[in-house]
């Protein structure tokens, strides 16, 4: 275990892992995909327009999920030192930031046909919202600073912060938008209410472990590429460069 | 000079009180922009009483928040400079009351100041007077909230380029739950609602962030000076 903790084991395992999450990703999003834009009926009320949830909902989890990681991650790196955890939090936070975004995106889209405007306070789209605005703090705080160290560890704190803070903003917003907004989220519960039919609960499910090991193999992709930016001075890196340049030519 | 550990917070709380006294300007700046906020408003969507009292508790505490955001700058900037800070770490006391001690009198000449002046600024929203009082109270528990949360932001962007602009974008999503209750406890009281449970959360927040953010400033706080 403690073997793959060094950066250069971590690469060359990273290498051999990242082309079998790469397919399996593609199988289980194509299935996904195809259950849920064939197979499974239209909704008796929204139509076609629901589906875009199988993209929707699985991005909304990761961007939760990746924050936890991140800060996870973060601790980790502050407290045992651990280079890969801080490559692995400065890693996922564009991951996860995008993914905020596409939740954000859909949601909006789906929102057009169902409740007639791209944009309603709505409580769940506003708590992304503001996750949205996190990881662009933790994005901006590390690249502001060029000490990787310091910026890593910055990141850790700043992560850590988040994470207590993200529960307390998402109960805050709920609690707000139920003081402000008439019930216009009836729709939305719905949708991700239990009484789901089995025939979209399933391309659902599928999409978001697809979703899942998308994220993995992405952030794998992102740390091989950080540990080369890092150990570039080191004789591995350099056989490797070496090696691909020989190739190009 | 032995000193205890509680003597050195209310050495260091004396000290910034002084140092805060002696340039008052750094002081006024904040109020100064939370004034000019306010005074915006009205400009922007026109004079009438009735669409100023309904915007005022909106508008009071998001300019207070922006202005405690602003006032976080000058937390720990002068000490970082001149080596105090440095020295202050080096003290064989924890970090965390030292800390403590910093953001409470910044708060004393900060979000103390805001909550002195906001009633003025209710006026001239015409915001009721129950509601008024509700702002005070309500402003009185939540700007040390919010400066204990921008110390975190305040340590983390310690002599980083941009840092201003970057703080901002730290900590005003963390920000957010003390806005909704405390803007939402000042609504409620202008319609003749219950605000208790407004109160209750406010404290809790503060509560929790008493007990937290000290700990993570001063992580920070070290890992700027590393």
């Amino acid at each position: 275990m403690y073997k793959y903790a060094s950066p250069k084991n971590f690469y060359v395992l990273a290498g051999q892992l990242i082309p079998w999450l790469g397919i399996i990703t593609l199988v289980l999003f194509a299935t996904g995909l195809y259950l849920g834009l064939y197979v499974a009926p239209p909704d008796y009320q929204q139509g076609d327009s629901y589906r875009i949830m199988f993209i929707h909902v699985p991005a909304a989890w990761m961007s939760m999920y990746v924050y936890v990681m991140m800060a996870g991650a973060g601790l980790v790196g502050l407290v045992w030192n651990i280079k890969l955890a801080d490559m692995l939090a400065t890693a996922s936070a564009p991951i996860g930031a995008s993914l905020t975004l596409m939740a954000l995106v859909t949601g909006s889209l789906w929102g057009k046909p169902t409740w007639g405007t791209y944009w309603v306070w709505d409580a769940r789209l506003t708590s992304e919202l503001l996750l949205f605005f996190l990881y662009l703090g933790f994005i901006a705080l590390q690249a502001a600073i060029d000490e990787p160290r310091r910026s890593a560890r910055a990141g850790a704190v700043l992560a850590l912060v988040g994470v207590v803070d993200i529960p307390i903003i998402h109960f805050s917003v709920i609690w707000w938008n139920t003081l402000h907004q008439p019930a216009s989220i009836g729709a939305l519960n719905r949708i991700i209410s239990p009484t789901i039919y089995p025939t979209m609960l399933h391309p659902l499910l599928i999409n978001s472990l697809a979703f899942f090991l998308f994220y993995y193999m992405v952030v794998l992709m992102r740390m091989r590429g950080e540990i080369l930016a890092r150990e570039r001075h080191t004789g591995w890196v350099m056989q490797i460069v070496r090696a691909s340049a020989e190739a190009a030519r | 000079m032995p000193q205890t550990l509680l003597g050195t917070a209310r050495c260091i709380f004396r000290r910034d009180l002084t140092l805060a006294a002696r340039k008052p300007a750094d002081v006024a700046t904040p109020l100064a922009f939370f004034v000019i906020v306010t005074s915006l408003f009205p400009l922007g969507v026109g004079p009438e009483p009735n669409v100023l009292s309904k915007l005022a508790p909106g508008v009071l505490w998001v300019a207070a928040l922006l202005a405690s955001m602003l006032s976080m700058g000058r937390l720990f900037a002068a000490d970082y400079a001149d080596g105090t800070l440095e020295q202050l770490t080096l003290s064989p006391h924890a970090l965390t009351p030292i800390v403590f001690a910093k953001v409470a009198a910044h708060w004393v000449t900060s979000g103390l100041l805001l909550v002195v002046l906001s009633p003025l600024l209710a006026m001239q929203l015409s915001l009721p007077g129950q509601a008024t009082w509700t702002l005070i109270a309500t402003l009185l528990l939540g700007t040390p909230v919010l400066s204990l949360l921008g110390s975190v932001g305040a340590a983390l962007t310690l002599g980083v380029r941009g840092g201003g602009v970057l703080l901002s974008l730290l900590v005003l999503p963390l920000y957010t739950p003390i806005l909704i209750f405390g803007a939402g406890a000042v609504t409620a009281s202008a319609s003749g609602l219950d605000t208790t449970a407004y109160f209750s959360l406010l404290g809790a927040f503060l509560l929790l962030a008493l007990a937290f953010t000290p700990w993570a400033t001063a992580a920070a706080l070290r890992i700027s000076l590393d």
